[in-house]
């Protein structure tokens, strides 16, 4: 076995991959830019090795720095995560010439299948089901736009070279096609150093399931089911579980069996992902091969068992994969959760910053469920525009898909993370999300269910009941906190009332509070009970209580008169009055917010790349005002009405911050 | 005696309808509270005890004997704040627009005598149209008194105004001598002539509410200390400033049972200095992770951000806290930083509240606007008031600590009992690069010595340990222990004596 591997990436992926390496007894060496001198990798490594400035083109994707640093360490072996050099063949080559071992498939199989188009024309060679589309290369966007039509609309614009969503664009007619083609092959250019582009017809109500396979370099192959990664936005993968609540056995197996066959087709070895893309008749058609780790990836050893870190690492030592087909089953289900630095109340813009607080869910790993975070960062730690805005992959475990998502709920609530914007309320209410726990999921379940964005979540009566009994009890116990300070009138202490009105957002609930030693039974004005139990004490911000017997999980922030929580992805303002207080509060006049309406805010810090308009012109709705570029997106910012441009505030090359005021109209 | 008693309560009843139900719901539909609904919001329930309720004017030109109003238009008395006593006035627009008479002041005369005898704060919340122009001197008599009240307390009891309406001409004195002056967005203003008189006399046209409102002197004045929403938020706030004051300048700061483990490790406080020393980064963090429970009751947050000023509480006692805020102006002093730091030292020191300085200073601003505004007697007056402060006080350098301003940010030179530094603290004249630029001035031609010079210059100053071999570091302190190391160093300061010379008053750079 290899004594130290080095892992030429960064963030959880290269945490994890040391995880398993130390397990295994093998020393570790972890490879940094600038902005990751004190990352989390680095930290948990044995060695590190600077490899340059913070952009990835200057430091995690430079080939000859990273074979520096494995001379330099006398790594044998390289484990190269996703993204970044994973599915690059000519590093494959420069491992293979300096005699390290790469902790992946051969650059042959990276060849073959990296590049959309070949991979496309092996699958079909190789018995593997296939979607229609153009498979050459198109020089220009009146070639694409007169290849889409051939196609028929929608189609789908993808970087050759691409994956996660990069370079990637759907179009439903030809002003898009223009568009995305140009959007396209820029930022193919720039995240792959490679802006060649494809399109093929786009399949309506897909889901897009993918098949996880592993060889050995003895000729053996085996499928360790399905992920079902159909919660995307902007085909950016959000959630994935495992197995799909969709496949049957039958299908399951036709579709592992072609993954295999693909994979020995191109003499793939190590760990790699047979992407399908499903339609509601069980239809499958090839998408690509993914010749790597996939970020996804643990939901599959959760419900296998296996580690597929191990796996590969054994796989590139030249052994014989000791799992056959048949030791392959399904045990209970698996969730999936990516955390992502993107602030769902902003249109999930990039959110970077100082991590002033990251408290993840406990991991347990029990008989009824098993919480497991996949994380590259840390408290204090930072969140720079320099990569990847996903910074942990939250996943939960239960016997069957149902207590697979309550454990996440629960997990999700228990996760504190402040600093930063984040998606965590939206994970959340995608957990509660009737379409989503039936099963019954496309790859446009978010931009169907969300067409306007995320807005918060509201929750149900029932919920919003638990809540304020929750509220009344903890606002209780800390008004009599406040009465036991120092210095009062003895004898004439103020005395904490049992009647309280909890006003949440408007909606006001009359309660008493009858405390006991155990917690407290708090009354509603019709009668109904709720027993709340709690160890929570003031400053505590995360309430882990009980009502009714179920957990209760919120965030507690500080708002003048009660608290701000969080629970279940909804954000309320919690107030908590005497009755008395609460006939006064009513007499507050409501004031509306200051009017943004005519001005272009600045969504998330970044990079002013083009301004498309001057002062003085006329926009219309929709029309491209101009383009942010942040964690290497570009985001074209546009007109939100019909309007007349006053003035400009911002010009090409400005840095500018969240809310800075780009222009102004009329 | 039973008439005795229905009169009784007809007189409260009449008493407590102040100028008469229109009134109350004109009140009502301005967003504000009447006087008597405030005093209920301040205090803890059932417990105000009014005083002088049936007490009237005397004046009897321009039809006043007939308009007449028991309690003449101002609420006085005590009460409790979570069981601790407070003196309260409340003026109640509803009766003639709440403005002063000479009875008026008398009655608040009396709560302020009341509580500078007996050892507790002032409350004072403002609603009042001004002087009661008919009783002519006789009001701006009744206004002096109060004034030279609010001068007499200053410094024996916490004196705090709370303006809930108009607050203008004469009137504006009272609450501009008190401690701490808080605001109603949009419902309440302060000035000494109103937009009319500036128009007439400087043909200004403006708004009250750019004037006098609270926006302008949170923001740009620094009158107020603080604005918010509605009445109910204001009060509400009041409460809980109230909760971290002594009762008065005899009495310890109170201390309340707390769920904040005083040795608690704060790990993400290693990384809170940026690697590079021009990087800001937010000194509210490490307030807030310093603080039993992340509780921080900031002053003045809207003026002079370059430094913060507020109180938080270690072990569950007071303590007021001064930093340099490193994401404004870099954290430098200027005058208005000096100015609003300075007149928070020396309420704590005043009221016996320990103070804890945080620092991360480059210095004072440069420029000719803070010479010509006179930073010299500015900044001197931050400086007067450490030097002079004999309360506990702790300081941690968390980075910067350059020059002059390293001296003024309570420097063990200045009587700083525990002055601690991070290893990131820079204790030096200045920074590297302006110090080599002035001591190698003959080799400016050349950017290699010049660099070389600078490393070495890094070397020997860049770093908390030249004034820790003087001593004038305690010691070096780890970012992730500084709660622990603060709850213990004002522990072993509970029983600090030190007093100043007698001096009738000192004669601080005003």
């Amino acid at each position: 076995m290899f004594k130290k591997i080095l892992i030429a990436n960064r963030g959880e992926i290269a945490c994890r991959v040391i995880k398993t390496a130390r397990r295994m007894g093998i020393a570790t060496v972890a490879v940094y830019s600038d902005a990751d001198r004190n990352a989390l990798h680095v930290r948990m490594a044995d060695e590190a090795v600077h490899i340059g400035p913070a952009p990835a083109n200057r430091s995690y994707i430079v080939i000859d720095r990273i074979m520096a640093a494995i001379r330099e360490t006398g790594a044998e072996a390289v484990h190269p995560g996703y993204g970044f050099l994973s599915e690059n063949p000519k590093f494959a080559e420069a491992l293979a010439e300096a005699d390290v071992a790469f902790i992946g498939p051969p650059a042959k199989a990276i060849e073959a299948m990296g590049d959309k188009i070949t991979s496309k024309r092996l699958a079909a060679e190789a018995g593997v089901s296939t979607v229609p589309g153009y498979m050459g290369l198109i020089a220009d966007a009146d070639e694409a736009v007169r290849i889409s039509g051939e196609i028929g609309y929608p189609v789908m614009i993808k970087a050759s070279a691409g994956g996660g969503g990069k370079g990637m664009r759907i179009a439903w007619k030809e002003d898009e096609v223009r568009d995305g083609f140009q959007s396209s092959k820029n930022e193919a250019a720039s995240s792959f150093g490679d802006d060649r582009i494809f399109i093929e017809k786009f399949v309506t109500q897909p889901r897009h399931i993918e098949i996880q396979v592993l060889a050995d370099a003895h000729g053996n192959t085996v499928y360790l089911n399905e992920r079902e990664c159909s919660i995307q936005r902007r085909n950016q993968k959000v959630i994935e579980e495992a197995p799909s609540p969709f496949l049957d056995e039958a299908t399951r197996k036709a579709m592992g069996e072609q993954a295999c066959a693909l994979a020995s087709a191109v003499g793939y070895t190590s760990a790699g992902t047979v992407e399908f893309i499903v339609d509601g008749e069980r239809n499958f058609y090839f998408l690509e091969m993914n010749t790597r780790l996939q970020v996804e990836h643990p939901v599959t050893e959760l419900i296998t068992g296996i580690d597929l870190v191990e796996q590969m690492i054994r796989v590139a030592n030249g052994e014989t994969l000791s799992i056959t087909q048949g030791d392959i089953g399904i045990n209970g289900w698996a969730m999936e959760s990516r955390l992502y630095a993107e602030d769902p109340y902003r249109g999930f813009l990039p959110s970077i910053g100082r991590l002033t607080r990251y408290r993840p869910p406990e991991e347990v790993a029990e008989a009824d469920h098993a919480v497991r975070n996949d994380t590259g960062v840390f408290e204090g730690g930072e969140i720079s525009m320099y990569y990847d805005p996903m910074i942990a992959k939250l996943c939960t475990w239960g016997p069957d898909r149902a207590a697979a998502i309550e454990a996440m709920r629960v997990a999700l609530d228990s996760f504190e993370v402040e600093g930063i914007g984040h998606n965590l309320p939206f994970l959340s209410a995608v957990m509660d999300h009737p379409k989503f726990t039936s099963g019954d999921i496309t790859t446009a379940f978010i931009a169907e269910e969300y067409p306007e964005g995320f807005n918060g979540v509201e929750l149900p009566e029932a919920q919003l009941r638990r809540v304020a009994a929750a509220a009344a009890a903890m606002y209780r116990v800390a008004e009599i906190r406040r009465t036991r300070v120092s210095g009062r009138l003895d004898n004439h202490e103020r005395k904490v009332g049992s009647d309280w009105v909890v006003d949440l957002q408007g909606v006001q609930f009359p309660v008493t509070v009858k405390a006991d030693r155990a917690g407290a039974t708090i009354a509603f004005a019709d009668g109904a009970e709720h027993r709340v139990a709690s160890d929570w004490t003031p400053g505590d911000q995360l309430a882990r209580l009980d009502v009714d017997g179920t957990p209760l999980v919120m965030k507690v922030g500080k708002i003048t008169g009660g608290f701000r929580l969080r629970t279940r992805g909804a954000d309320l303002d919690v107030r908590v009055m005497s009755p008395r207080q609460a006939e006064l509060a009513a007499l507050m006049p409501v004031k509306a917010e200051a009017d943004t309406s005519k001005l272009l805010l600045c969504p998330m810090p970044g990079l002013i790349v083009k301004v498309n308009v001057a002062e003085g012109d006329e926009v219309q709705e929709g029309q491209a005002l101009c383009t942010v570029e942040a964690m290497k997106m570009e985001n074209i910012l546009r007109a939100e009405r019909k309007g007349r441009v006053s003035k400009i505030n911002a010009a090409e090359g400005d840095n500018l911050a969240v809310d800075d005021v780009i222009m102004e109209f009329e | 005696m039973k008439d005795i008693l229905e009169q009784l309560e007809g007189r409260r009843a009449e008493a407590r309808l102040g100028g008469g139900q229109k009134r109350i719901d004109a009140q009502h539909a301005k967003g504000k509270l009447t006087a008597r609904e405030r005093i209920e919001l301040l205090l803890d329930a059932d417990s105000f005890e009014e005083f002088d309720m049936f007490v009237t004017h005397r004046a009897t030109d321009f039809g006043m004997a007939e308009n007449k109003v028991a309690g003449d238009g101002v609420v006085t008395g005590w009460g409790t704040i979570n069981g601790r006593q407070v003196y309260v006035f409340s003026q109640d627009f509803t009766v003639l627009g709440g403005s002063l008479s000479e009875t008026h002041a008398q009655k608040i005369c009396k709560v302020m005598d009341m509580a500078m005898q007996n050892g507790a704060p002032v409350i004072g919340l403002n609603d009042s149209g001004g002087a009661r122009i008919q009783e002519g001197v006789a009001s701006l008599a009744g206004y002096a008194e109060v004034f030279q009240r609010n001068v007499l307390a200053s410094g024996v009891v916490p004196q705090i105004s709370v303006i809930m309406g108009p607050c203008a001409g004469g009137a504006v004195y009272s609450p501009a001598m008190t401690d701490f002056i808080f605001m109603v967005r949009e419902s309440s203003y302060m000035f000494v002539t109103g937009p009319d008189v500036v128009k007439t006399v400087t043909n200004e046209v403006v708004t009250a509410e750019e004037l006098g409102g609270a926006a302008t002197h949170t923001r740009k004045s620094s009158v107020a200390d603080g604005a918010f929403e509605n009445d109910v938020v204001a009060l509400t706030e009041v409460r809980r400033l109230v909760d971290f004051l002594p009762a008065n300048n005899r009495a310890k700061p109170p201390v309340r049972p707390f769920f904040d483990d005083p040795g608690r490790i704060e790990p993400s406080l290693d990384t809170l200095i940026p690697d590079n020393a021009n990087t800001p980064y937010d000194m509210k963090e490490l307030i807030v992770k310093l603080a039993d429970e992340g509780d921080f009751y900031e002053i003045q947050a809207e003026f002079a951000k370059n430094i913060l000023t507020g109180f938080i509480r270690l072990e569950g006692s007071t303590v007021g806290v001064v930093a340099n805020q490193p994401m404004v102006l870099a954290g430098c002093l200027d005058i208005d930083s000096s100015r609003k730091a300075a007149r928070f030292v020396r309420f704590c020191d005043a009221f016996e509240i320990p103070l804890l300085t945080l620092v991360d200073v480059p210095g004072f601003l440069p420029g000719t606007g803070q010479e010509l505004g006179g930073v010299i007697k500015h900044g001197a007056k931050l400086l007067f008031a450490y030097g002079e402060a004999t309360v506990p006080k702790v300081t941690v350098i968390t980075r910067k600590a350059y020059g002059g301003a390293y001296d003024v940010m309570s420097s063990k030179h200045l009587r700083g009992d525990l002055n601690y530094a991070w290893p990131t603290a820079e204790i030096a004249v200045m920074g590297a690069k302006g110090a080599t630029e002035i001591l190698y001035r003959s080799e400016l031609g050349e950017p290699e010595k010049i660099a070389a010079r600078t490393a070495e210059y890094e070397r020997n100053f860049a770093n908390p340990f030249k004034a820790a071999e003087r001593g004038f570091i305690d010691e070096v302190i780890l970012p992730h222990s500084t709660r622990k190391r603060l709850c213990r160093a004002f522990a072993s300061l509970r029983g600090k004596r030190l007093s100043n010379p007698w001096k009738k008053h000192d004669n601080i750079p005003l």
